[in-house]
Order: structure tokens, then sequence, then C-alpha cells
């Protein structure tokens, strides 16, 4: 073989990885990337694909803020089958408390230049017809959106030109080189692991964790939603530590499908449907929208996401070998996030100036000795 | 000859024997077809035994009833849509 | 082991084949439901009416107490518990035994102009014509490949179709090889001689298959490759389908071993999994008497009457072997793989053409990129297509609910029981 090595290994061909071949190709690196199943075929693909600014912290926000803008900006280049909608989001207050809440979240998005509306009771049953009329309002965040991930992570990689290796099955990591599966060497310049929860069993102190979701899509029922609905408990449910939870999430598809989330459970790595807490689920959703109960359900299925202890991703040198950067541990913002994290990553490899701080999703924010409970 | 009864396809009345299927009842009724599909096209029943779901339209207010699966009942109303 | 009384079989679908299951079982003092996806028991070959043979079993059954559910589609299945949707509230029902008899549906091969109104199944153009679709005077076309394609044909004939033309794929040959040893089987061989017989003055087409169906929004002709060149012939209705697949959908859910798209079973029908019998179509396609001996053989089985079960293993293995044939005789030929042009739709839920197919290793690629078997057919329809065409392994990845589409309240209630079992 007389080719030069690769500029980059990225390790997953998901969203996250996609995104960083596009980012470093676009900056002049060449890039191979190595996916031990199908691009696109693994959190991708089971997420809702909802882009979304999210307040609960600084560093949340930040990331989130800024990936937004960069999906927004790529929207006139997706294809039609990456079925990108500025939906907007709907946090729905379910009481006069949540609506404080509400209001809070209006004034601390606006202080940042995040526009986003108050809606009172009226205005949210006007905005969506099929929630419950007994709801106290909703927080509309015009600018979200939608976005179905595997195409759009199969066009960065074909806009990235990187070499895309499927069935590779990366063992073990070095710096400077990965060996495969079946004994294949590989030497590269740098090295992105983006491949979610699997990158636990590449480096077993990097802190990501599999928390299980599920979710199930209708037939086509046009207009029956119009923007992402989500209960303001699902923050309580994405941040929290529970084994177990629910919340109340609902996403108009462009083909007129509702797509139901979202559960979360820890300690499961099968990916059978967990029928209680798919019960849980729908019913809590019956909640909040009461005629979902009518609609058919063609499909239900499971993901894994990359959780790690505080919620934000790990993005960053991996500390212990020089040359390699994590990209992971997104929980269920890899789809948001993925633009960002890609300059982040292509950042901390070329030297180009980065619109964010990356110092809170550095990896070496666990350096000292962790456990799970 | 079976006492017949009547259903309503898209606003027409049909006249139709015990036994007859919804998808019958659109086709007696003078339209070819049930549905639309995503691309536009003019879809009518294929497998006639419930698998092929194109034979969908709107029975009595619920969307997406297979028609050759429904039997007819007195009063029953059928809109083909574009769904 | 002898006979279980009370025990509690649930047979899913009534064909023959669970027809025969739930005749069986009941008989033997178990407490059988028999359920059903129909409005009616009878299956494909026994839909509105059936005959003499039918009506006995019908009666059978409605003597032997079986308890049974039309309407109901099975949407979940696990550790004895299925769960069913009918008139859209869910039902659970409880098993010791769960014998599957799901029957078989047709294979569609996509060609030119097939999502045309007016172009069905063979078996299916005959559901239809039951449930009152009318074919009296209306020009009809047959083609695809299996026995169904005179069975159909005589049965339209005698309610007035006029059927122009019949067009077996299957060659001359092979034909005649097959019916040649029919002579096993006298009884099959008189009803093929009797069905050509009736059919004698309409055209029969061998080495023949449909290359294009023209119409603007509805059929209007059909274009048949014959041995002689091709041939138009203007018709309402074309029913074409190219033979029988297993429906083994709900056999996989459960997690029963699955070969080459039929579900493996043991001498007393049993499946991989425990508890779980399939008889007829799923475990091979064979016809009706396959279906109703299979059918006894699992229905007794699961009640504990071996010694009956067993006296039917001869003639099963007979009607293996006819299973064989059968198969052999109508072998789908290479040049049906060519039929669907790059424009051709391949998947009708969601309109993908054949050409956004390519390129693609497998099922699962291809349905994430294209949305190829994301519709309500849950792949039924166009999986076997994508099998014959492209060599993909469409079934396996299939195994969660629900089983066939149901609404969001029967899948929540799939559920319930499971969580007040475990707040106890």
């Amino acid at each position: 073989m007389s080719e030069p090595a690769p500029d980059v290994l990225v390790i997953g061909a998901g969203i996250i990885g996609a995104a960083c071949a596009w980012r470093l190709a676009a900056e002049g690196a060449r890039v191979t990337v190595l996916e031990s199943d199908i691009a696109g075929g693994g959190a991708t693909a089971a997420g809702m694909g909802h882009i979304v600014v999210m307040d609960d912290s600084e560093a949340e926000f930040a990331l989130t803020r800024r990936s937004r803008q960069l999906w927004n900006d790529l929207a006139g280049e997706l294809p039609a089958d990456c079925e990108y909608r500025r939906t907007g989001t709907i946090w729905v207050a379910a009481d006069e408390e949540e609506a404080a809440i509400v209001a809070r979240k209006h004034a601390w998005y606006a202080e940042r230049g995040v526009m986003t509306e108050i809606l009172d009771a009226r205005a949210l049953a006007w905005a969506e017809p099929n929630l419950w009329a007994g709801l106290a309002g909703g927080l509309l965040v015009p600018d979200d959106a939608v976005l179905y991930a595997p195409c759009a992570a199969r066009w960065l990689l074909e806009r990235a030109g990187a070499e895309l290796r499927c069935g590779a099955c990366v063992e073990r990591v070095e710096s400077g080189a990965v060996a495969l599966r079946g004994g294949e060497r590989l030497s590269c310049g740098a090295i992105v692991c983006a491949n979610g929860c699997a990158a636990a069993q590449l480096f077993p102190d990097v802190a990501v964790r599999p928390r299980k979701g599920q979710l199930a899509i209708t037939d086509r029922y046009p207009g029956f939603v119009n923007h992402q609905l989500v209960e303001l408990g699902y923050l309580k449910s994405a941040h929290g530590t529970a084994s177990e939870s629910v919340a109340f999430n609902a996403q108009p598809r462009p083909t007129g499908q509702v797509l139901l989330g979202s559960s979360r459970q820890f300690g499961v790595d099968t990916p059978e449907i967990e029928w209680p807490l798919m019960t849980r689920m729908i019913e809590r959703a019956f909640e909040y929208m009461p005629a979902l109960r009518g609609l058919s359900v063609i499909r239900t299925w499971t993901g894994f996401r990359a959780a790690t202890p505080d919620g934000l991703p790990l993005i960053g040198q991996y500390a212990a070998m020089p040359g390699v950067i994590l990209a992971t541990g997104h929980e269920g913002l890899g789809i948001t996030t993925a633009l960002a994290t890609a300059e982040l990553v292509a950042g901390t490899i070329t030297g180009s100036a980065a619109a964010i701080c990356g110092e809170p999703y550095s990896p070496s924010r666990f350096a000292a000795a962790h456990s799970y409970a | 000859m079976p006492e017949t009864f009547e259903v309503v396809v898209n606003g027409d009345v049909v006249r139709v024997e015990p036994g007859t299927s919804a998808a019958a009842a659109i086709l007696m009724a003078g339209h070819g077809a049930c549905r639309k599909s995503v691309g536009g096209e003019p879809r009518a029943p294929l497998c006639g035994m419930g698998v092929c779901f194109e034979c969908r339209a709107e029975v009595d207010g619920v969307r997406h009833v297979r028609t050759c699966q429904a039997l007819c009942r007195a009063g029953m109303r059928i809109i083909t849509d574009g769904i | 082991m002898g006979s279980e009384r009370g025990r509690k079989i649930v047979v899913v679908g009534a064909g023959p084949a669970g027809i025969a299951a739930a005749c069986a079982a009941a008989e033997a003092g178990c407490a059988v439901v028999l359920m059903d996806d129909n409005p009616t028991a009878g299956g494909q070959i026994w839909r509105g009416g059936g005959g003499r043979e039918a009506a006995q079993w019908t009666a059978r059954l409605e003597a032997s107490g079986a308890r049974c559910w039309y309407g109901a589609c099975v949407v979940s299945a696990a550790g004895g518990t299925v769960v069913a949707e009918r008139d859209g509230e869910p039902m659970r029902i409880e098993y010791h035994e769960l014998i599957l008899a799901t029957g078989a549906r047709e294979l569609f091969l996509p060609f030119p102009g097939w999502t045309l109104p007016g172009i069905t199944g063979l078996g299916g153009l005959q559901a239809l014509a039951r449930g009152g679709v009318p074919v009296r005077g209306k020009r009809v076309v047959l083609c695809g490949s299996g026995p169904l394609l005179l069975a159909v044909a005589a049965h339209l004939r005698e309610h007035g179709a006029r059927v122009e033309a019949m067009a077996e794929q299957a060659d001359f040959g092979r034909l005649v090889r097959f019916a040649a040893r029919l002579v096993r089987w006298p009884g099959k061989l008189a009803q093929g001689l009797g069905l050509q017989w009736a059919l004698r003055s309409v055209p029969f087409l061998t080495g023949a298959w449909p290359v294009a169906a023209e119409g603007r929004g509805e059929l209007e002709s059909v274009l048949l490759r014959t041995v002689q060149g091709t041939r138009r012939i203007a018709c309402d209705w074309l029913g074409c389908a190219f033979g029988l697949i297993p429906n083994a959908e709900l056999a996989a859910f459960l997690g029963c071993r699955i070969e080459a798209g039929v579900v493996a079973v043991d001498e007393w029908q049993r499946t991989s999994v425990a508890h779980v019998f399939c008889a007829g179509e799923p475990t091979g396609i064979g016809g009706l008497e396959r279906s109703l001996t299979e059918g006894q053989i699992a229905g007794w089985a699961a009640a504990g009457q071996e010694t009956k079960a067993r006296a039917l293993f001869g003639r099963r293995a007979d009607l293996h072997r006819f299973s064989a044939e059968l198969a052999e005789a109508f072998e789908l030929r290479q040049e049906l793989k060519e039929l669907a042009s790059a424009d051709t739709i391949v998947c009708r839920c969601e309109d993908v053409r054949r050409r956004e197919l390519a390129g693609y290793g497998g099922w699962r690629g291809a349905k994430l990129q294209t949305r190829c078997g994301m519709g309500p057919c849950q792949g039924r329809i166009c999986g076997p297509a994508c099998s014959f065409l492209f060599g993909w392994d469409t079934l396996s990845g299939r195994v969660r609910p629900p089983v066939f589409p149901a609404s969001m309240g029967t899948v929540a209630a799939a559920g319930e029981r499971q969580r007040r079992e475990a707040r106890v």
C-alpha cells in the first residue's frame, strides 16, 4: 500500500463521526471513517432528530445554541431526504407552577439573545389543538428544528469525501494507530473516537455508559401535531440519574407521522422493548394528548444514548493518549450538537478557531477516579 | 334475494348485500381508487387479505381502515382520502 | 402423557390449519381460543364459504367448544399471553400452548405499472370478488405462478368473468413433468385435470409473464412476454402473484427459529420456542391438505394426544413430498429479477423506486436511508420482493412490536399486565 496514512481516523460513522469527518475535510484534512456496522445505524438511527436549544446549564446552552445555528445555516444545502423542518419546539407547562418556569426560561433566553415566545393556555390550544385543553401554556422556541439523522449522516460523509469503511471494528487504539478485528493495523495522524457507548470498550476509564430509550411512530396523520412538543419534566428525566424515567415528547414528521418518545433506562443493554416502560411512556403522553390513543402505531424501537455523569458530552483530547480526541457522551443531544462538536474537534486537531470555549466538555474533567453506583 | 342496505361512499349512497366489503362498496360507487400514494398516485386493493394496506380509507371517522377487511354495515360512511 | 383437560390453547389464524388445530385440541378437552384477523373463519382458501369440505370443518369447529374471536389482530405475544386488537380495543388472552396457523400471503414482484388500480394478486382478486367486487362481464388476465392461477381462473369464470388469458412463468416442460409426478396424488391430479378441462377455452401461456401494465390512472391493458413474443391484452383486472410466502412474522417475533423464511418445527409441529407450535403454510407452502394435516398434529400434540398426532405422520410426510414437487415445478426464473425497471416502485407504502435501492448491502441500510419497508405494511410486500431482487434477508430484523399496526391505546395496554404484576 503506497497511499499515505490519513490525516485523521474517525471511529464511528454516526452523526457525530460524520459531522467531524465533514468539518475536518472542509479544513483540508484527509479523513478515513471506520464504522463497525452501517453508517448512521446506531443511536443516530434511534433518536428523534430534534435540534433544540437547552438552558439547563451555560455550557449546554453554548453548545446547543452554536450547533443549532450551524444546522440552520446548513439547512438550505441539505437534500430532501434529510427532512429538515423548522418546526420549532413548545415546552409545555402543565400547571401554574410550570407556567412560572416558562416565564423564567423566556427571560433567561431573552438575556442571551435567543428568541422565544410565551404561550398562554389559549394560544397553546390554538397552536396545538390536539393537546389536552387543561394545560397552562408553554414556551415556543421557533428556531428549533427536526431532521432525519441517518440521511444527514450519510450526506455529511458524502460531502466530506472521506473514505468510509463499514464492517471495520476497532479493537485497540494507540497514539497514531488503531488495530482492527482481524489484525489489520492502520496508522494515521489524529484519531477521533465518535462511537458513542462503545468508547468505553476502547477506553475503560472513559465515563460513558448506555442509557436505553424507546420510541414509537404512527401512520400518517398530517396536521395532528405542528411543533415538537416536550413536557417541562423532560429536563428532570434527561438530567436525573433515576434508573428509569419517562417524559412526554412528540414530534411531527414531514410525512405526517407522529414520533413519540421519550424514555430513559440505565443498566439494560439488550435491545428488546421494555413493555412496562413503553406503557408508562405512552400513558404519560395520553395525559398531554389524549387523541393519541386512537392513532395507528406502525413501529416501535429502542436505542442507546451515550450518557456521562454530568450530562455534558466528552469533547477534546484524551489525556492518556496524545493525538486521540474523544467526541462522545452526547446523551439525547447528539443530533443537535453534532456540528458544534465537529467544530470543537476540528479546532483541537487543526488549530482553527472555535466559536465557543471547549473547556466545559473536556474529558479531563473526570480525570480523578470515578465509579458509577 | 338477501336483505340489502345502504352505505355512503364520499357522499354517494350505494346499496350493498350483507357480506360486502367496504373496498367493494368503494368500487361499486364508481371510485377506482381508495387512496393516494405519497407520490400522488391513485391506489386500490392489491392483496385482498389485509396485509398490503393499499386499500386504506376512512371508515366511520377512523382513518387507515383496511377496507378489504371491513364488512359493510348499514349506514357506514366511507371516505376515500388522499393519505 | 395423557390428555390435558382444561389446558389453555390459543390458535392464531382460522384458516384450514387453525380450524383443524382448534378442533383437535378442543375435542381432546382443552380450553381453546381460535382467533383471526378476518371477519369470519376460513382463511384465504375457504374465504366466503369454500364448499363441502370447508362446511364440514366449520360445523366440526362449532361443535368442538372452541371459542372463536374474529376481527382480532395479534399485536404482541410473550410469556403466556397474547395481546390482540379487536374493534380498536385491546384484548389479552392467556395460553399454556400457542399454535401459530398464520398461513401465507402472495409474493408480489414489481414490474412497470404494477401500482395501477385494477392490479391485484391472484388469491387477492378472488378474495376481493368474494367480498363483492364486481367481476361479472369484466375482462380478466391472470398471471404469475403456481396452482392458484388455474384455481382462481376457474372460480372467476364461474362468477361470470371473462378470463382472457392465463400466463404461468414456469416452462411448459416443467409443468409437464409436474403433471406426470402428480400420478402419486391422484386426487390432486384429478383436481388439476378438472380445472384444465373447465378452462379449456382460455389461452394458457407458459414461460410467460407480464412486462408492463398500462393505463392512465387505472389498468387498461397488460403487456405479456410469451415464448412467441410480446402480446398486449386489454383488460379490466390483472391478477398477478408469483407464488406464496409464509406469514412468519409472529413466529419471528416470538423468537422461533426461521430457516429460509420458513418456521422450523419438529415432528410434533413444535417450534424452537417452548409452548409454541406452528402448522400449515408457515412451515412450508403445501396447500390445503398439508395445512389440515399439520393443524391436527399440532392440536393433538398441544393437547397431549401423541398417539393421535403420530397417526398422521405418514400422511404429512407424503404431503411434504408434494410440497417439494410444487416448489420445484414453480420455481421462479431469474428473468423475473429484471422485471422492475429503475423507475418501478418497489415499496408501495413509501413510493421507493428500484434505483433508490441500488447499492445497499442489506435491508437495514436500505430501510434507514430510503424508508423502504417503513410504511404500515411493515415490509410485508416490499420485503419479500427485495429478498428476491437483491438477496437480502428481510425477515430476521423485524422482531419488535407491534407485529401488526395497532392503536396507541392497544400498544399501551400490551405492557399493562407486566406492570401490575411488577408492582405486586
